[in-house]
């Protein structure tokens, strides 16, 4: 597979603060790539620097091919490839809905369509209403909207679903994938960690301006491996134990209950206790 | 997915991305319905009470309404360009709206071109209602030689282009939209005071006329009185004549270097 986004050694330095302190990251086409981290551990530098926001103090770095700082014409016509969500916009809103992403469809070569757009994002109904009447989570679906309709080749999400109720995220979850399975290459900065396991193809934790990782979800931090936790109600109360071979305890409980085990769960480290995990151990490590 | 790729190297040009932008922001700007009014409205209230205050006639059969109308209409250039875009600006720039715009392949140009035409078009109804109060309540007259009305066409062309690039180049200086208004307008009421906007110019102390004489509005408000006022007039100006062509070259010359100062200094992220 050919890639999308490829770094290599990137450092960015904000007087004497290291921001990015030798970053390596390789991205390749149609996949969802999330990045983590704690704030201020260099996530949005490194992301708004392949935006082609920030310049760079050293390092590698191409995006589609391309030097995101590169400005002027080449710069316009690299940046007619890509689309960006930023983590918050808010406008007068004195236009409609439809009306801006009209407009925004005018800066594009290959726009999608409007009305298709407006609906994908679930703003069907609130198409000709003023910006300034929608709820948050509907501006934000809006700021997707004007996102995606360049038909970008790679789509930067920055925090996409602050402020969405639990169903409008599961609605823009699928939306992402959908993108992802047309061929969009998409890098998403989150602070969810189930939105990062829903979506993301591949992982990275940033700390500090390093990465600690780059791994899927389900194998990030030695997830798939570390010990289960077994828990079931025993005649004398709950019961909990932790192990690294949960089935064979499972089965010894299934011949001690004579059927159904009252309680069961079993229960692998959150993608979360292995997050605050790696960020806790690479504290130690400064 | 290759075809694809093969169009997406051409985009679309800047001055027609320009006129859309226009379009969307003078349709945003006749929302502010608060503001439109205001806008608009202003000139003619202080014509009203100027005019109500100095009944005087300055020389024969030239009114102060008619030296103010003409007062009125440059520092009108100044309010909906400079003013306006010096303040409206950085409110975008905190709000996101112009980082969003650099992240597409919308170019800077484009968005100068949209407020040049949102200052034009706001001038032009804003001149209009203005010498329509004037004829109807203020007894101004209005020119009959078409020389006039060309001197006045180039002034409101040129005048709105300067004072939109000298706008978008002060944009940078506000640290935030909420300190604009604080920043920009005792700039441009002190200017307005010193280029004879309110008063007589030449009533005015010589220091006051010299320094006014660095700045556009000055000249914006002598063409503009050149329109306005009988020829007559014009042996009452400073230089005994109305220097329509400096008039011209000064304002040219404001407007290049606002342009210049837009295209190197513009910002369009808070941070940096």
């Amino acid at each position: 597979m050919s890639s999308v986004i490829s770094v290599r050694g990137l450092k960015k330095s904000y007087g004497s603060t290291q921001a990015v302190a030798g970053i390596d990251i390789n991205i390749a086409q149609g996949e969802i790539f999330a990045l983590l981290g704690p704030n201020g551990a260099g996530k949005t530098t490194t992301v708004e620097i392949l935006e082609g926001f920030r310049t760079r103090d050293s390092g590698e770095v191409s995006v589609l091919d391309t030097d995101p700082a590169l400005k002027g014409e080449a710069g316009r016509i690299w940046r007619n490839r890509i689309g960006i969500v930023l983590q918050s916009t808010s406008d007068a809103g004195d236009l409609s809905v439809k009306d801006t992403v009209a407009h925004f469809a005018k800066y594009y070569s290959n726009p999608r369509d409007v009305e298709e757009v407006v609906s994908a994002v679930g703003l069907e109904e609130k198409s000709n209403e003023l910006i300034r009447t929608l709820s948050g989570g509907q501006r934000r679906r809006l700021d997707v909207a004007l996102g995606i309709i360049g038909s970008p080749e790679l789509l930067f999400l920055d925090e996409p679903t602050t402020g969405f109720d639990p169903e409008a995220r599961r609605a823009f979850w699928a939306l992402i994938k959908g993108l992802r399975d047309n061929g969009t290459t998409i890098v998403l900065t989150t602070h969810y960690l189930d939105e990062a396991e829903a979506l993301a193809d591949r992982v990275a934790v940033i700390n500090r301006g390093v990465i600690v990782e780059v791994s899927t979800p389900a194998l990030l931090g030695g997830r798939a491996t570390s010990l289960a936790t077994v828990s079931w109600l025993g005649v004398d109360g709950p019961k909990s134990e932790r192990t690294d071979n949960p089935t064979a305890l499972v089965r010894k409980l299934t011949e001690t209950y004579q059927g159904e085990i009252p309680e069961l769960t079993v229960k692998r480290a959150s993608l979360e206790d292995i997050y605050i995990e790696m960020i806790g151990g690479a504290d130690v490590h400064k | 997915m290759s075809t694809n790729r093969i169009s997406k190297n051409k985009v679309p040009g800047a001055l027609a991305i320009g006129i859309a932008r226009g379009g969307l922001e003078v349709k945003q700007f006749m929302r502010q319905r608060e503001s439109v009014v205001f806008t608009l409205a202003f000139p003619i209230m202080l014509l009203a009470i100027f005019g109500s205050v100095f009944t005087n006639e300055l020389t024969d059969g030239v009114t102060f309404s008619q030296y103010f109308v003409a007062g009125m209409i440059a520092s009108g250039l100044v309010n909906t360009g400079f003013q306006q875009l010096a303040i409206m600006i950085p409110v975008e720039r905190d709000f996101g709206t112009l980082k969003r715009l650099r992240g597409t392949p919308m170019p800077a140009s484009s968005y100068f071109i949209g407020k040049a035409i949102v200052v034009f078009v706001t001038m032009v109804i804003q001149v209009f209602l203005l010498l329509i109060a004037g004829v109807l309540f203020f007894g101004v007259n209005l020119p009959t030689d078409p020389a006039k009305w060309l001197t006045f066409t180039w002034l409101i062309l040129l005048g709105s282009a300067a004072s939109t690039s000298l706008g978008i180049a002060f944009s940078v200086i506000p640290k935030s939209g909420r300190s604009a208004s604080a920043v920009v307008s005792p700039v441009v009421i002190i200017l307005q005071f010193f280029s004879g906007v309110f008063f007589v110019f030449t009533d005015l102390p010589a220091w006051m006329q010299q320094v006014a004489a660095i700045f556009p509005l000055k000249w914006m408000t002598q063409g503009m009185r050149s329109v306005f006022l009988p020829d007559s007039f014009a042996a009452a100006e400073v230089a005994g004549s109305w220097e329509t062509g400096r008039s011209f070259l000064i304002i040219l010359a404001w407007f290049i270097a606002g342009l210049i100062i837009s295209i190197r200094t513009f910002k369009w992220d808070r941070q940096k």
